[in-house]
């Protein structure tokens, strides 16, 4: 209604004030309007809570025959519902919670990903600030970063003899690549004025690096990051379906080997729920770290 | 005596793909210690080159800087730069701005205290103070200019550097800053290189105007005396018979003697 008054006073007469001072006290009064908020706060939640209510209406329907392969979502409710229910049971070694062992595999992801971060963001810089790192190493990562995750594993477990350490290798591995890649474009793109004021000052590396490179790449080495966290998730799950352990990716493969469908279904919410607290949570540290760098 | 700054028969010329293009030739002149000394000259002039060279971003391929008899190979602090788009670090508050500069040439030799007094002193000179915690990107173009030019003036330098300060500026704020520079100048005496186009600009703030010829291989074509006592007031300045005259010197030199030829860029 108010966009349409808006419109027509621009098209019927020359002073376009009186609409301004409508669309000015409208948005004034917006702010202290909780109804308006609420409102704002439905047409935000409802879309996605619909959509999920009609997937699993869907799926019920779907999944409801006698013969159905795959178990509809009131049988994973029914079966799966200490799962759901209780996260952060402990009944012994095997017997734990799926809160415990998202945390088990997150402390992997924690460890390989933390590596994969210095590492990653230290052979950027190199690889961003020298031409001749550069043409040497950026055809090495350009192929080795399209091997997958799980083509690393078995060199892995040959080298480190050990499954843990070799989890970790792969998702130090898979994510590193992004890693450098985008902290090497953003290095390269640190405004020369940048470079001249550090020169001026007689900066060593070490400031330098600290002073001027971290900061100014900073907004594209948070995107390397948030597309590290995101493939080192997906790689912990498939590493730990072979490597064994408590983690979330062995208790799916244990719930396939005995025959459990409902407890994979409810674990793949948690994985999925997981990954995506993980990239909003890099998202949110990237966007409170590189506050005001981006403007001019 | 000998001088503060010499430009010692300076060459630079660029290589780009096995051409080489001349951009300065034979560059000779002699700054004394506090003058005040403008660069003009049409753009595509080498002036920026020039400034460069002083400050020791680049290289000269023939001849030499010397500063005090030493010859200037390396930018550093005793030849702080003032650019022309301010190039504060904008995740840095201005406090910080200057206090990286600060800590790192005063770090040993001046306390906590005494660095932190030094730079609120630069960021009253330039009346910046009530802004120290504000990031570049919230204060407005005059103000990054400003303190631009408290970051240089807080490393204490031998030479000021100023890359056309004020090219970015809307005419009010250049006035102000202008203003602002004639008053830093008169308290510090700082020995003062200024890169400008504009011909007001030069004969109101400097001793000496030097006028740049077109490129390729510029030199410098003249240099002017500004004889006008100091303090120097705009508005009385503007009908000032030697205003005028040096004016229009600088005003005849560019434009007839020295047309800009649109295709020497």
């Amino acid at each position: 209604m108010s966009i349409q008054t808006i419109e027509d006073t621009k098209v019927k007469t020359f002073p376009a004030k009186p609409a301004e001072i409508i669309a000015f006290t409208a948005k004034a009064r917006r702010r202290f309007d909780p109804i308006a908020i609420a409102g704002k706060l439905a047409s935000t939640l409802m879309p996605p809570v619909v959509v999920i209510a009609l997937m699993l209406v869907v799926w019920q329907i779907a999944c409801s025959s006698p013969t159905s392969s795959l178990p509809p979502p009131s049988q994973v409710w029914n079966e799966a519902y200490d799962l759901i229910a209780h996260p952060f049971f402990n009944n012994g070694p095997q017997d734990i919670g799926l809160a415990w062992r998202v945390l088990i595999s997150l402390q992997r992801v924690a460890i390989g990903f933390g590596l994969a971060a210095i590492v990653g963001v230290a052979l950027g810089a190199l690889v961003g600030q020298s031409i001749w790192a550069m043409r040497g190493l950026d055809p090495v990562f350009q192929i080795l970063r399209t091997v997958p995750p799980l083509a690393w594993l078995p060199l892995s477990l040959a080298a480190f003899r050990d499954s843990s350490p070799s989890a970790l290798f792969v998702i130090f591995i898979t994510s590193i690549w992004p890693i450098i890649i985008n902290t090497a474009v953003g290095v390269r793109n640190i405004p020369q004025d940048y470079r001249n004021v550090a020169r001026i000052l007689r900066l060593n590396p070490l400031e330098f690096f600290i002073k001027i490179m971290v900061p100014a790449a900073a907004p594209y080495i948070f995107t390397g990051l948030r597309i590290g966290i995101g493939l080192s998730w997906l790689a912990i799950v498939a590493a730990e379906m072979l490597t064994g352990g408590v983690g979330i990716g062995f208790f799916i493969w244990d719930a396939w080997n005995s025959s459990r469908l409902p407890d994979i279904i409810v674990a793949l919410a948690y994985i999925g729920i997981t990954g995506f607290c993980l990239d909003r949570l890099v998202a949110a540290v990237g966007a409170f770290v590189t506050r005001g760098t981006t403007a001019k | 005596m000998t001088a503060y700054l010499k430009l010692d028969h300076i060459d630079k010329s660029f290589a780009r793909g096995g051409q080489v293009s001349e951009v300065l030739k034979d560059i000779r002149l002699t700054i004394d210690k506090g003058e005040f000394v403008s660069i003009i000259g049409h753009s595509g002039c080498g002036k920026s080159t020039l400034l460069n060279l002083i400050a020791g971003l680049t290289t000269v391929s023939a001849g030499a800087v010397l500063l005090e008899n030493k010859e200037v190979d390396s930018p550093g602090p005793e030849r702080a730069v003032v650019f022309q788009n301010h190039s504060l670090l904008p995740w840095l508050t201005v406090y910080e701005n200057i206090n990286l500069a600060v800590s790192k040439v005063f770090g040993r030799s001046k306390s906590k205290a005494e660095r932190h007094d030094w730079i609120m002193r630069n960021l009253d000179l330039v009346q910046m103070a009530h802004a120290r915690d504000k990031r570049p990107a919230e204060i407005s173009g005059g103000m990054k200019q400003r303190v631009g030019i408290a970051r240089a003036l807080a490393m204490e330098p031998k030479i000021l550097l100023l890359d056309e300060p004020f090219g970015a500026l809307d005419a009010l704020t250049r006035a102000h800053l202008q203003d602002a520079v004639m008053d830093i100048h008169s308290r510090l005496g700082s020995t003062t290189i200024m890169i400008t186009h504009d011909v007001d600009e030069a004969v109101l703030l400097s001793d000496r105007i030097v006028m740049m010829t077109n490129g390729p291989a510029a030199t410098i074509g003249e240099v002017l005396a500004v004889p006008l006592a100091r303090p120097r007031r705009r508005v009385e300045l503007s009908s000032d018979r030697t205003f005028l005259l040096c004016r229009e010197a600088v005003l005849k030199f560019l434009y007839e003697r020295h047309r800009f030829v649109e295709a020497a860029e």
